[in-house]
């Protein structure tokens, strides 16, 4: 031997240009493969994070509520004629007039039907029960006069947390001078303050109306669309469809722009303004008084009197120009409500505290008095009963399939069926659950007796897949060694192999649990989406559940029901993340090495 | 002479359509070890299980013909596996402790058969076994602690006292040492001949040594067929069939 000639098939481990060019591409096929991963999970983990805060957001007008601490008169003839002291009497008294007259007294100035019942609105209808129950409770104030702390109604709650906009205002210069004649006032001021509102409002109606021609171009489009439509058409029947919707879009096009127009030109005109529903409310607060203008130009404005200052006003330096961020129309509160807040909060009778009564409050119509205790308390009892029912069946029937029943055509039959009920859409259940459980069986409606039923069935698949995959796990040898010291095959099933499972069991079952919570559909079917004030005690009494609540309150039209519908998810999404983190604690804490 | 604890009869073996083991006559005798020798997959495991009927578990398995214990048949169909195997004691290749404590794992077995009436009957039976096991010295002071926490040889010596905590009158041991290294392989064997004071003791084993230093009896099985039977020695030193000597010496196998 000389010398090496070859490094052999390979090549060279240091240079060599093949091999190097090789190595390269397999390099970035592998560098290529992770950032592919790392992407995967980059966008699952935004998807969450969207979620997550999307709901959060939404949940966090639920936190606090709003409190209107005002003084009532408890009237002995409208509570308690007789002196008795009894609460069963007290009870019955006549509360809610109670409340109104504590809001009269507080607001003489609000007058008329319609403005009085917006003064009503501004606490909640369910505070008359609470003034009912705290002077049940306290019999000996009646025929005194106490501040009581009345729950906000929804509309003032939101207006606080800002929902409808914040009263902004507007810079003032000049000195103000009110001419009061009855509910009419006019304005003047030394400067040229109205002129800036004016211009103010100008641009608000100029921008409206750009919005309204973005619309338009957008039916604009449609238009040219069904246009190529019909001249593209196959047959006279497809003609007549496109022809029927052309005209849709054209007319809405033409009214959008027609009133674009009609904003414009108002913008245009220099002279003076009308105030109406469709543009932002301007207040004047001066000297203890609310005036709302209602036409405005540029020297001047007259305004209706919402609460009348004291006495006649001039040439008054300390005065505020207010206005909201949307127009009347489009906010639930009034402009009299948002004079009556504002004057509550000023006098600081307003205050928010930790929303207790959404963790304690059953279901209501009243956003402000809703919680969702009644539906955690159903979605327990819904639960008991499906655990009750699923595990055990469960856990048996996979011992059965995985330990005793022989290999044959009956039980490859009825393997295949659990693991195709397992794809089985829970609506199905849900019908099944109503013939059968509530039809025959003659379970009562919405109960979470019913609901368990029909979960517990939902559920069984997913257990008996989980239970059988674990015992199927469990070492042979385990099995060999007791069968070996003789035991039986029971003895062998309950002593060696279902203690060794069973942490795969639970996290099985806890799994399809959550699966369960969180199902709707097949509770639909059977009742348990009704309207239940009551917190259920047993699994007859009527019930609902988490998702359920969510769907319910996400279709009701109050606003404030967004927040409870978004704290509902975060309430319902902290259970399935602690059933989650159970399973996980028992697969760590029971899982044994062998 | 001593006498004859297992008799086999023409015993054939099926696993579905394969034909495992084909008219195997063997007598086993009482306080004796005899080693079951011969290639991967010659049948020497599956008569060995056939002894205790651990075959009965799996399904397609089907066995004919006839063994006797004690002059019992113990394929008729009035014998009860379980109450057989509490007689005959079985030993695994792998140490298969139950994830449990090591009084729990020599306890388990007296505690099914009811051996023991009180707690301390237990302890003496638990004390006794790990003796006999040959491991008491060194588990003693951690009777307590999971089973599976030690090592390989202590594990195998654990099943072993486990094995013979219920008091069987056979001893089937199935490859005992084929996970263990050297050291606890001769513990292992040191100990399997101090049980034959007591124990009728079947090994199946891989290594021609262990069979020639443990057994007094040989049994060589080739392709499911029992090829030859007789004193260890003399298969050893002189067999009468080809195919043991030429498995023997290293040729097959």
């Amino acid at each position: 031997m000389t010398e090496i000639t070859s490094t052999g098939h390979y090549g060279s481990l240091l240079g060599d240009k093949a091999t190097a060019l090789g190595l390269r591409r397999r390099r970035n096929a592998e560098r290529r493969l992770k950032a592919y991963g790392i992407t995967a999970i980059l966008l699952a983990g935004l998807a969450l994070f969207a979620l997550l805060g999307s709901v959060i957001w939404q949940a966090a007008g639920a936190v606090t509520e709003a409190y209107v601490t005002l003084p009532v008169e408890l009237k002995a003839d409208d509570i308690d004629p007789d002196a008795t002291g009894d609460p069963k009497i007290i009870l019955r008294g006549d509360f809610n007039g109670l409340t109104k007259d504590a809001l009269k007294a507080a607001f003489p100035q609000v007058t008329g039907r319609s403005a009085r019942r917006e003064l009503y609105d501004v606490v909640s209808s369910g505070a008359a029960f609470e003034l009912a129950d705290h002077v049940a409770e306290n019999p000996s104030l009646v025929g005194q006069t106490i501040n009581f702390r009345f729950l906000a109604s929804d509309i003032t709650d939101l207006y606080l947390k800002g929902s409808f906009g914040a009263l902004r205002p507007l810079p003032t210069a000049g000195r103000l001078t009110v001419a009061l004649d009855g509910d009419e006032a006019t304005l003047n001021s030394t400067e040229a303050d109205f002129a800036g509102v004016l211009a103010v409002l100008k641009d608000q109606l100029v921008d409206d109306a750009k919005r309204l021609r973005v619309r338009a171009a957008r039916q604009n489009n449609a238009v040219s669309v069904y246009e190529t439509r019909i001249a593209e058409a196959a047959d006279d029947d497809a003609r007549a469809k496109s022809l029927a919707a052309l005209e849709r879009a054209r007319t809405e096009r033409d009214a959008l722009l027609a009133e674009a127009e009609r904003l414009e030109a108002r913008a245009a005109d220099t002279g003076a303004e009308d105030l109406d529903d469709e543009v932002r409310s301007v207040f004047v607060r001066a000297g203890g008084g609310w005036l709302k203008l209602t036409r405005l130009d540029a020297s001047g404005a007259a305004a209706e009197v919402l609460a009348p200052p004291a006495g006649a006003l001039a040439d008054l330096a300390e005065w505020q120009l207010l206005t909201t961020d949307l127009p009347a129309a489009a906010r639930k509160v009034s402009d009299t409500q948002i004079m009556v807040i504002e004057e509550l909060r000023s006098g600081s009778a307003v205050d928010s505290v930790f929303n207790w009564r959404f963790f304690t409050a059953g279901d209501s119509r009243e956003p402000e008095l809703a919680g969702i205790w009644g539906a955690t308390v159903g979605s327990f009892w819904t639960m008991l009963v499906t655990f009750l029912l699923a595990f055990p069946v469960g856990v048996a029937a996979a011992i059965y399939l995985e330990e005793f029943a022989p290999r044959n055509r009956f039980t490859d039959f009825i393997e295949i069926n659990i693991n195709n009920l397992a794809a089985v859409p829970s609506i199905i259940f849900g019908l099944l659950g109503l013939a059968v459980v509530i039809g025959f069986f003659g379970v009562p409606r919405s109960a979470p007796l019913a609901g368990g039923m029909v979960m517990a069935l939902m559920t069984l698949p997913t257990i008996i897949i989980a239970a059988r995959a674990t015992i199927a796990a469990v070492p042979p040898s385990i099995r060999e060694a007791a069968l070996g010291v003789g035991a039986s095959q029971v003895q062998t099933t309950f002593h060696h192999v279902l203690p060794l499972a069973m942490p795969g069991i639970l996290t099985g079952t806890i799994i399809g649990m959550a699966r369960a919570l969180g199902e709707t559909a097949p509770l639909i079917m059977i009742g348990m989406v009704a309207f239940i004030v009551d917190i259920p005690t047993g699994i007859t009494d009527s019930a609902t559940v988490l998702p359920v609540q969510v769907y319910r309150w996400s279709d009701f039209p109050e606003r404030a029901f967004e927040a409870r519908t978004g704290a509902a998810i975060c309430v319902l999404m902290i259970f399935l993340v602690l059933m989650n983190a159970v399973a996980i604690v028992l697969r760590r804490r029971f899982e044994r090495r062998w | 002479m001593t006498e004859i604890k297992f008799s086999a009869r023409d015993v054939n073996v099926h696993y579905g359509d394969n034909h495992a083991l084909k008219d195997v006559n063997v007598e086993i005798e009482d306080k004796t070890v005899t080693a079951f020798i011969g290639p991967s997959g010659c049948g020497k495991s599956t008569f060995l299980r056939c002894l205790n009927r651990m075959n009965d578990t799996i399904d397609i398995c089907r066995v004919t013909g006839e063994i006797t214990l004690d002059g019992e048949d113990i394929y008729h169909r009035e014998v009860d596996p379980v109450q057989l195997r509490a007689k005959v004691g079985m030993v695994f290749q792998k140490p298969n402790p139950f994830p449990k404590s090591v009084y729990d794992n020599v306890a388990y077995g007296p505690r099914i058969h009811g051996l023991a009436r009180t707690r301390a009957d237990l302890d003496v039976i638990v004390e006794k076994s790990l003796r006999r096991g040959a491991i008491w010295d060194e588990v003693k002071d951690r009777l307590h602690e999971p089973g599976t926490g030690l090592s390989g040889g202590q594990q195998q010596r654990l099943c072993i006292a486990r094995a013979i905590a219920t008091e069987p009158e056979v001893l089937l041991m199935d490859e005992p040492c084929s996970a263990l290294d050297p050291i606890a392989t001769s513990q292992i064997e040191d100990l399997i001949d101090e049980l034959r004071k007591n124990y009728s003791v079947v090994i199946v084993t891989h290594s021609m040594q262990q069979a020639a230093r443990v057994s007094q009896r040989t049994a060589f099985f080739h392709l499911g067929h029992l090829v030859e039977f007789g004193e260890t020695d003399q298969i050893f030193s002189t067999p009468h069939d080809p195919r043991t000597e030429s498995y023997i010496s290293g040729r097959i196998g």
